[in-house]
Parts: C-alpha cells; structure tokens; sequence
C-alpha cells in the first residue's frame, strides 16, 4: 500500500472530527425537555376537566399548525370560536386562551423550544403571562 | 387486452369521465360526515356583528375637544398603540385632524378661518376600493367580507408600500419597538413589533364578539356606525336626510367613512 501510513493517520483524524459532536458530550448531563402542567390554573379544575383543547399527543405533534389555522380562522375570517374533537368550544386566542391555563410560558413553552432549539416569534407581538410580576406581589 | 377494441374502450373512457364529473369518486375519499365536520371546526360566535359592509358616520357638529380626546384615547389605550412623541415615527389609528387637512380639496382662499380650523377625527377609510390592498404584495392588508380593510401582522414584511398609497396617512410605521412606549398594556389584545405597518381595523376584534367599535362607544353619538347595504340601517337613513362629504373622494377610493357637516 502506497503511503498507508498518511491514509491511516488521516482516517483516524477524520474518525475523531465526525464523532466529536459525541465524544464532547461524554461527562456531560443529559438534561432532558421537561414541561411542567402544574400551574394553579390548571390545577384548581376538577381532575376531569384538566384538559387541553385536544389530546396531548395531538397537541405535542400539532399545535403549531393549529395555531396557524386559529390565526387565520380568527383574522381572516372573523371565526373567533374552535370546536374541538369532542365538541367542546373555545375561544381561538393564544393569549386569552392557551395562556391562561399554561401560566408558565417558561417552564412550558421555553422548556421544550429551548430543547429543540426554536425560537417562535409569537412572543414578539402576544404578551407573555407576567410569571415573575405574580410572583413578586406574591398573588 | 386484445380483447378490447376501439369501440369498447371510449365507452369505458366515457363512463370514467361522467364519474369524474360528478363528482363520485371525492364522496368515496372523504365521505359527507367528515365533510360537514370539517366546516364545523371554526364558527362566529353567535352574538356577533355582521354586515355586508361596515361603515361610519361622524357628526362634525357633535364633536368637541373632550369627545375626539376621549375616542383617540380609548381606541389607542385597548389597542395597545405606543404613545411616541416624535411626529415623524408616531403612531396613530385615530387622531384629531384640522378641516384644512382633512379636506384639503374644499379649502379654499375666502373659507372662514373657523371651518378652516375645525377639528375633524380622522381614521381609516376602509374604503371599498382600498389602494393599500392593491399594493400590498404579502396579502399582509386585505379586506374581509364584511368590507373591514384588515391587518395580518404575522405577514407584514414592513416594505410601506400600503403607506405610500393610502391618500389618507391612515397608516403608521412602527420605527422602534412598540413595547417600550406602552405603559399599561391591554392583556388581552397582542402588540405589534417593530418593522410593521399599524391602523384603525374597525375594531373587528369587538364586532366578532358582538360589541360597537370603542369609538363609536366612546363618542357620546357623535359617530354612528351600521351596516352601508341595508336600506333600514341607522346610518343609512341619516345618509339618506342629510348632506354627507368623503374625504377626498374624487380619487374612488370609496371610503366607508362619511362626514356630516
Ligand atoms: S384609508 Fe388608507 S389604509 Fe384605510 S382602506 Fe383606505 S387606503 Fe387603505
Ligand atoms: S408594509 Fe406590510 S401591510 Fe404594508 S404593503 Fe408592506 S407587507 Fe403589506
Ligand atoms: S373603529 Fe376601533 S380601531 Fe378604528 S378608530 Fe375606532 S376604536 Fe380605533
């Protein structure tokens, strides 16, 4: 073999390049997405009615696209209400709806976009739910 | 397949096409129930105002400084419009305007200086032929059904084309980030960021759940509203006994706001 020794050398550095994303991690906590549905809004319902607008697996995979469809229910169309799987109704809004059970944007939201590393820019325009204000006045 | 000749098979071709026509093979996939219950998932809510074309009309002779102050305050405070000073990077939906500039095609040279310098409280038009719509290249302006000239933020790539043709100034840019020129925000209306453009939206946000629009609330009736199609609505019957101007209407714009004089 004509300069074996370059070629094994070489693959080994390449070997080493394409696993560092791994062996940098060795040591390293896995910190896990964790969002948390203890709010007190959410706990003073009856344990019955502690559910969101749909299941939580469809929620998990779809609320993105649904919001999107509730924008443009509510923008374009002036349909302000959503009928949901059960045919339970509610008020299509982010901030007066989703907001008001799920009190703790960042230990919900936060936690899982932080995770996956998207940055939404609903925040940018929707007013967060004042966390920290609720907690300073001690309410 | 030799056993299909040439006749045969335009009559298979035949019947394929007239199943297509009507239409059969959709109902196969979809099936009616999910139909029905797709049209289902969004509704108004029952209570909710509904026109075929919103309009106004403000009654100049009823306006004094405490109404138009109380209207321009009501409409910016629930709407969380940040109060910037500088007249250059304002914001504003609806704002007191002198008759001159408001009407600048009925100014004349011999005008009394009291009409001259009436105060007028100007917004958007939601004109029937809005100039905004037409350039808007993201569709971020458009009109809904009922004839509101709407927002879409979330579309909005700030590029003010609608700016330059609205004939109106009914529109602001948000310059800076609003969030620091708001003190008491409204919880329960969004706001905007910066880069996008703003206006009066009729308050599309009351209609949908059943209430006036704040300035018309606020106006002590000195601004009227109603739907401008039906004969027997309010604002109708005062347009049909009374003398009513349109800003600048020689332009076809066809404002849905009117004044009385
Ligand atoms: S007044 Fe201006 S912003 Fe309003 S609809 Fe007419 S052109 Fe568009
Ligand atoms: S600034 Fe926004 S609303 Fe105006 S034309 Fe551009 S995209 Fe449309
Ligand atoms: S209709 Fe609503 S948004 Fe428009 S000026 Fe009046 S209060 Fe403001």
């Amino acid at each position: 073999m004509y300069d074996g020794g370059k070629i094994i050398f070489g693959l080994i550095i390449f070997i080493a390049l394409v696993t560092l994303p791994f062996t940098l991690g060795i040591g390293k906590e896995y910190i896990k997405a964790n969002p948390k549905i203890d709010t007190p809004e959410i706990m003073k319902l009856p344990e019955a009615e502690r559910k969101c607008v749909e299941s939580k697996d469809f929620m998990r995979k779809e609320h993105m696209k649904m919001l999107i469809e509730w924008r443009d229910a509510v923008v374009r169309d002036g349909k302000t209400l959503y009928v949901n799987s059960q045919g339970k109704t509610f008020n299509m809004s982010l901030q007066n709806t989703c907001m008001q059970c799920h009190s703790n944007k960042s230990k919900f939201c936060d936690e899982c976009h932080n995770y996956v590393k998207v940055k939404p820019y609903c925040w940018d325009c929707h007013l967060e739910p004042k966390e920290n204000i609720k907690k300073e006045a001690g309410l | 397949m030799s056993n299909i000749n040439r006749r045969e098979f335009l009559k298979i071709l035949g019947i394929g096409t007239f199943m297509g026509i009507g239409g059969w093979s959709m109902f196969e996939v979809v099936g009616k129930g999910e139909i029905e219950a797709f049209a289902e998932k969004y509704k108004k809510v029952p209570g909710a105002l509904q026109a075929k074309r919103w309009a106004m009309v403000i009654d100049l002779k009823k306006l004094d400084q405490q109404i138009i102050n109380d209207c321009t305050e009501v409409c910016h405070r629930i709407h969380n419009v940040p109060k910037i000073l500088n007249p250059k990077e304002e914001i504003k939906w609806i704002w007191d305007e002198k008759f001159k500039n408001a009407f600048p095609e009925l100014k004349d040279d011999y005008m009394s200086s009291e009409i001259k310098n009436m105060h007028v409280l100007v917004l958007c038009n939601h004109c029937e032929n809005p100039p905004c719509v037409r350039v808007c290249p993201t569709k971020a302006t458009f009109k809904r059904k009922d004839g509101i000239v709407m927002m879409d933020m979330h579309r909005c790539i700030g590029c003010r084309f609608c700016m330059a043709g609205c004939p109106y100034g009914a529109r602001s840019f948000n310059w800076r980030d609003p969030k620091d020129y708001i003190k008491n925000e409204n919880p329960e209306f969004p706001l905007r960021m910066r880069g996008v453009v703003e206006k009066c939206t009729f308050c599309y946000e009351r209609l949908d759940r059943g209430l006036p629009p704040a300035c018309v609330e606020a106006s002590k009736g000195a601004i009227m509203y109603g739907d401008i199609t039906d004969p027997n609505s309010e604002i109708r019957k005062i347009l049909s006994s009374n003398f009513a101007i349109r800003r600048k209407a020689k332009l076809g714009t066809k404002p849905s706001v009117y004044y009385l004089l």
